[in-house]
């Protein structure tokens, strides 16, 4: 599979997370991702994206940075904001920690069960940027058995 | 997302299709509390995801939120329907814990 990549920057509103699942689904459909691995990364991007919208910009205006690239049968997603950062990285990953009533603090949790690697980096008052990348089952696979 | 309530006796069916994220949990919210809020027989609430494409952690967010507006009536929550990348999401999440999932309507509606 050659390397390819898309950079895409949009604003942060709740209706542009669906939006980014669409774009991240179809550039991951270039690799072998069984339906079930399509479906996690959906929900990671979904994670990531919600994250920019409600902490970072705290649903004011601002830009979201999606940066996706395939190399080596690997697909990267960046998610990048110019945001309030976040202050205590380890209490944000807490699971089930959460700033609003009406949210379960799985984000993170979903982010690092559902892809292979996940960072953070963050600087309050800076931004944030996720990293994520996964690699279809199958094409790990076939380099085990030599395929 | 889109949401269709009726009640039969005391339990609330709410058949979800679409997405259910940050964008459409307000309104899955705001459509089942307005509903609860309108009549206090309600006492359960049964999720059909027969036709749900998508749920995040939003999503979930919001269910649990519905669960305690219930556990205030002595109610339970359900779930009918669920395919399986959705169980795994409420496996994680802990969900389980205060929502029952039965394989349709019908058994769900015998449990209650």
């Amino acid at each position: 599979m050659k390397e390819n990549y898309l950079k895409v920057t949009f604003p942060s509103l709740p209706e542009n997370v669906s939006l980014s699942r669409v774009i991240v689904a179809s550039f991951a459909a270039q690799l072998d991702f069984t339906l079930n691995e399509l479906e996690e990364i959906r929900v990671a991007t979904s994670e990531a994206v919600s994250n920019c919208v409600i902490h970072a910009y705290r649903q004011t205006s601002g830009e979201i940075r999606l940066e996706l690239k395939i190399k080596d049968d690997t697909l990267q997603i960046k998610v990048l904001d110019q945001g309030c950062g976040i202050s205590d990285l380890s209490l944000a990953k807490t699971p089930a920690y959460s700033t609003d009533p009406e949210r379960m603090g799985l984000g993170l949790i979903f982010m690092e069960s559902f892809m292979d690697e996940m960072t953070i980096e963050s600087e309050p008052g800076q931004g944030t940027q996720v990293y994520m990348c996964k690699k279809p089952e199958r094409s790990r696979s076939d380099h085990g058995t030599g395929q | 997302m889109k949401l269709e309530l009726r009640r039969n006796g005391t339990t609330l069916i709410a058949q979800v299709s679409g997405e259910l994220d940050l964008s459409t949990s307000p309104a899955f919210r705001e459509q089942i509390e307005t509903k609860l809020a309108e009549d206090q027989l309600i006492q359960h609430l049964i999720l059909d995801f027969t036709e749900a494409e998508f749920v995040d952690s939003s999503g979930l967010g919001a269910i649990l939120g519905r669960y305690k507006t219930l556990a205030q009536r002595k109610g339970r929550l359900s779930a009918v329907n669920v395919p399986p990348h959705l169980h795994r999401l409420f496996e994680l999440s802990g969900l389980l814990k205060v929502m029952t999932i039965y394989p349709s309507l019908q058994e769900a509606q015998n449990k209650i």
